[in-house]
């Protein structure tokens, strides 16, 4: 945690949780947990966000939404999946409205267990995400830099 | 008269944690018409009865909410015992009670917490959350899980709360009770808030009753209604009237929702002051379920309907839930009309719905 400088956003889409990891999500934000104390901010705009909490399995209607919210994020970006549910479809997998886990759709990175992830969990996903955030983000400057090089020398 | 357009509130929006979908149709700035549209929760819950037997499904029906977990357990847990015909030991009542009590003060905090995030006061909404983990703190301490804690069982429950616990209860309600002082008369005193809450998105006695509007919903337009009084667990021997208001504003439910949190303190007062000394904890029952029954349990939201049909199988042939916040919908709609788009996001807030119960 030492040498992150930056203060990635958080967008947060419920998926088809039964509420319970959602507000666990909401409850890390607030004082008595408080993940915002790791830089972070809450945001409802997927336009800028960079770490992508997602809660609950993807079902039929809804894995266009996820798709969509996932594609509109600019990069460099971090999924984390909160809750057994977004891990793998959990106790609703044999559902047959329920396609699997979160990663049936989009790539995840970081993978919080729980029923409901308690948000001791959830905080420990999100730093391990900034973290994640910040060596991608420095692999993304250098990527930017080399182009630019490029294409002066072309 | 301007030109109309449609405007899409959600599914993924800031003021809900929850996906709901609704198209606006406006004209200016005034709302003519809202289309709900549902199914981004849909996940088919019911359908797992021939997957699971019945003791499993009770581990199901609690995942059909986060929230209200432990009532949907309850409400299924009791319909099961009617098939049976079991009678659970008074104390499994009581605590059965207690718990439903707790779950109650969290829900109605949470909702406090979002209405006033709703409104742009994020102190007011950092407030209620600190107050509602004090509830969690409870719910963990006495059941092992600060949600979904599983403690309900066709026959009764699995777990006690001894006599040291109860006192733990008593005394943290209590500084529950003096924060949540403080906190109602922010909400129901507080100038800006009123000038949001007042008045809009009103909602009349017929109105709410043709719509089939239920829970605080129903009562804050003056509809006394209360499943608890069907007398179900303990409610028959605590003394509690259903908390009405008149107007069926905004307001007034935000006032029907703090007084029931004062209510819930007291019946959990009354609860643990009658609650019987016995060791059992369940009627073990034998067999496999044969019969149906049709069981109203009241949630935070309002009133939850649980069909079970079983024909001498361990697997149910059917199980159905019917929730409040499905029963609210229409009222919603309704309430939308000639309200400004800038209220719509607390409006849908005031009917406390939970997506998730409803599409299940």
């Amino acid at each position: 945690m030492a040498n992150v400088k930056r203060s990635p956003w958080l967008l947060h889409y419920d998926g088809s949780s039964c509420n319970g990891c959602d507000i666990e999500v909401l409850a890390s934000l607030t004082p008595v947990y408080d993940a915002e104390r790791f830089g972070v901010m809450n945001t409802g705009d997927p336009m800028q966000a960079d770490i992508f909490l997602i809660t609950g399995g993807v079902n039929t209607q809804n894995k266009d939404t996820v798709k969509q919210l996932y594609d509109q994020m600019p990069r460099p970006k971090v999924v984390v999946a909160v809750g057994v549910c977004a891990c793998t479809g959990g106790i609703f997998k044999d559902c047959y409205n329920i396609l699997g886990g979160a990663d049936t759709v989009i790539p995840v990175d970081i993978y919080v267990p729980g029923c409901a992830a308690r948000p001791q969990a959830i905080i420990d996903g999100i730093v391990q995400a900034v973290e994640l955030f910040e060596q991608r983000s420095k692999e993304h400057d250098e990527m930017v830099r080399n182009q630019k090089k490029g294409s002066e020398v072309a | 008269m301007g030109k109309r357009s449609v405007i899409p509130f959600g599914p993924q929006h800031p003021v809900l944690p929850e996906p709901i979908h609704i198209d606006l149709v406006i004209e200016d700035e005034k709302i003519v018409e809202a289309i709900p549209s549902v199914g981004f929760i849909h996940r088919g819950l019911e359908s797992l009865v021939d997957r699971r037997d019945y003791n499993q499904m009770t581990y199901v029906v609690e995942r059909t909410c986060g929230i209200c977990s432990f009532q949907h357990g309850m409400g299924y847990c009791e319909a099961m015992e009617h098939v049976f015909g079991a009678e659970i030991p008074n104390r499994a009542k009581y605590l059965r009670t207690i718990w439903a009590e707790l779950g109650r003060m969290h829900s109605h905090l949470l909702w406090l917490g979002l209405l006033a995030d709703g409104f742009g006061y994020e102190n007011l909404f950092y407030q209620c959350w600190r107050v509602r983990e004090k509830v969690l703190d409870l719910q963990e301490m006495t059941s092992g899980g600060r949600l979904i804690f599983s403690v309900n069982k066709v026959g009764g429950v699995i777990k006690d709360i001894d006599k040291e616990k109860l006192d733990i209860i008593l005394s943290t309600i209590t500084e529950v009770e003096a924060e949540l002082k403080v906190i109602k008369d922010t909400f129901l005193l507080d100038y800006s808030v009123q000038s949001r809450l007042q008045g809009v998105g009103i909602v009349t006695k017929e109105q709410a009753h043709d719509l089939g509007a239920c829970g605080p919903f129903a009562r804050a337009s003056g509809i006394k209604t209360d499943m608890r009084k069907l007398g179900y667990g303990a409610y028959p021997d605590l003394d509690f009237e259903p908390i009405v208001s008149a107007t069926g504003d905004s307001y007034a439910r935000c006032y029907c929702r703090i007084m029931e949190i004062f209510q819930s303190i007291d019946l959990l007062r009354q609860a643990i002051a009658k609650i019987p000394d016995e060791n059992e904890l369940f009627t073990p029952v034998k067999g496999n379920p044969e019969g149906e029954y049709f069981m109203r349990v009241e949630q935070p939201r309002g009133e939850a309907v649980y069909y079970v049909k079983a024909s001498g199988k361990p697997y149910l042939d059917r199980f159905r839930v019917r929730t409040p916040t499905f029963a609210n919908l229409p009222g919603l709609c309704e309430m939308l009309k000639d309200t400004q788009l800038s209220d719509v996001g607390l409006l849908v807030l005031t009917i406390d719905p939970c997506i998730s119960c409803t599409e299940r």
